[in-house]
């Protein structure tokens, strides 16, 4: 079949053309200077505290969505209320909206010199712009619907039986939820989980905005490969993009191996 | 037994897709009250995080009146990023229609050695940070390109920085419908005497339009607002290979918030509108199933 053929090359060339080769380029740039570069790279204070600022952001965030991406799951699937479809709706918004506008908007009302509750907020003692706060709010405002999209077709499908019987067995519904309804929606879940970790680590646009980048104290991982590219350390730079394009590859392969095949 | 059924049932899962019937009560809701205070609490954060920021772009944007909005966003250096954005962003769309349509075929009716590997060069872009997506195109067609392809800081950037960050879009929405549609409604067709081509056309494509134009529909928006990539592949240059989130991001950099509010109401909206689509073209693909 000639025709199989050429569909299987087009696509094969296309993927190496774009993905492929470009990705393994930087794989190998990273290591031309030899494991002494980077190493060095990865002891420098700064790029270490940047390193360190975006786990704990980005872990920040994950937590937040899990349990704000479950919850809302459970609401979507299992409850009737006015609303729901408008709000199913917005819940995908973070998805088409720029990292640049999201990063404005709150800056916008949560800006500590005039945004709408910002300097309220700031009486209070509680800086969010130019601040971790604003970091894990932007970082979570991007990866927000990722959870939600996973579990709410697997919650769908389950169907309510299982649920059912527990509770007419006398299962509180803590119970049936811990016991029932979270073990049929693992591995939706770790998906989601792994797709916003992926996401959160990697936020670049958002976070450059309400970061500031104040004395490279709310610097994140992305931030400090962008500085040092714009110093002429391409090296140093090669060598965290492909710490970080290392972290989000593993995610990838790590759960696509671990998922079983058929997708429930 | 403790449970006691006073609680109206849960609705089964193919019931919420449909409206509710004319002549109940508005407030239908099976929501109890520990529920009920959990989706308050939720839609708290979400109001906070998403909702209340999104309003406060549109209210800062009209709040200079329409001539104000007019003028920033045709000022000839930011009509210009618009113009490109939304060129670019078509452009990539309709590649995306075609070519991930085809991987998608590929990758569910084919059988090879190494499609595994291409399901993760699939997603490598969504989980891959921007930067460091511009930096990974960069090493290929940037200064000495190794295939001869120097497209850094040229309009060409922009169109290959969409293509390698929305190319997920198409093919995952494609994927699962592509997979449930069955062999036997095509081999049905060809028993009738439809040719390879009519089979396409008149049974596959149908059913896989909705999926096309959910995936098309984030395609563009994705594009139209991408950023990161571009920050170091683009070089940003006014008139030439700047975007409108550039821009934005550039009136911000000034302290002009009320500008960079300007052309961000004119992206939110076009984000609205692909919300609209992806809803109702998500609807169609879950009432397939």
């Amino acid at each position: 079949m000639v025709s199989r053929w050429f569909l299987r090359a087009l696509v094969a060339g296309y993927l190496l053309m774009l993905v492929a080769w470009p990705v393994s380029l930087v794989a190998t740039n990273a290591f031309t200077n030899g494991l002494d570069a980077m190493v060095m790279v990865f002891t420098d204070p700064g790029v270490v505290h940047a390193l360190q600022l975006t786990v704990l952001v980005a872990g920040i965030a994950v937590v937040i969505n899990t349990v704000f991406g479950v919850a809302m799951s459970m609401f979507l699937v299992r409850y009737e209320f006015p609303g729901k479809r408008l709000l199913s709706a917005l819940l995908d918004l973070p998805l088409a909206v720029s990292p640049v506008v999201v990063g404005l908007a709150l800056v916008l009302v949560y800006g500590g010199r005039d945004g709408w509750f910002g300097p309220f907020l700031e009486s209070l003692g509680i800086r969010v712009i130019f601040s971790t706060p604003g970091l894990v709010m932007a970082t979570a405002f991007v990866a927000l619907p990722l959870v939600i999209r996973e579990v709410v077709p697997v919650l769908t499908e389950i169907g309510t039986d299982q649920e059912q019987a527990a509770k007419s067995l006398g299962a509180s519904s803590a119970q049936t939820f811990w016991r029932i309804t979270l073990p049929a929606i693992k591995w939706a879940v770790i998906y989601g989980v792994v797709l916003s970790t992926a996401r959160s680590l990697g936020e670049f646009g958002a976070v450059k905005v309400v970061s500031g980048n104040v004395l490279g104290e709310t610097r994140t991982a992305t931030l400090a490969v962008e500085e040092l590219y714009l110093n002429f350390d391409q090296a140093g730079a090669n060598a965290i993009a492909f710490g970080l394009a290392m972290v989000s590859v593993l995610c990838i392969v790590v759960v696509g191996a671990l998922r079983p095949r058929h997708r429930i | 037994m403790t449970w006691a059924p006073t609680r109206p049932e849960t609705p089964p899962a193919d019931l919420e897709q449909r409206p509710l019937p004319r002549g109940r009560p508005l407030l239908q809701t099976n929501l109890t009250t520990a529920s009920g205070i959990g989706l308050g609490v939720a839609m708290i954060w979400f109001s906070m995080l998403v909702l209340i920021p999104l309003c406060a772009v549109l209210i800062t944007a009209s709040e200079g009146g329409w001539g104000a909005f007019w003028s920033t966003v045709t000022h000839p250096q930011t009509f210009a990023a618009i113009r490109l954005t939304l060129l670019s962003a078509a452009a990539v769309t309709l590649v995306n229609v075609v070519m991930g349509t085809l991987i998608a075929w590929v990758l569910v009716r084919d059988r090879f050695w190494g499609k595994g590997a291409l399901e993760v060069l699939i997603d490598l872009p969504f989980a891959l940070p921007t930067l460091v997506a511009g930096l990974v195109l960069l090493s290929l067609y940037g200064k000495d390109s190794p295939v001869g392809l120097e497209l850094a800081y040229t309009p060409a950037s922009v169109f290959l920085a969409f293509l390698f960050v929305t190319l997920p879009f198409v093919v995952r929405m494609v994927q699962p419908v592509l997979e449930e549609l069955e062999v036997e409604v095509e081999e049905a067709a060809a028993s009738l005497g439809a040719s390879r081509a009519t089979t396409f056309r008149r049974v596959i494509l149908p059913a896989l339009v909705p999926a096309i134009t959910a995936g098309a529909a984030l395609s563009f928006a994705r594009g139209v607002g991408e950023y990161g990539s571009l920050v170091l592949l683009s070089g940003n240059l006014p008139y030439r290979s700047e975007v409108a989130s550039v821009r934005i991001l550039g009136s911000i950099e000034n302290d002009n918030l009320a500008g960079a509010a300007s052309v961000a109401a004119l992206l939110l909206v076009i984000s609205l509108a692909v919300i609209v689509v992806l809803d109702a073209m998500q609807r169609r693909v879950a009432d397939r199933g």
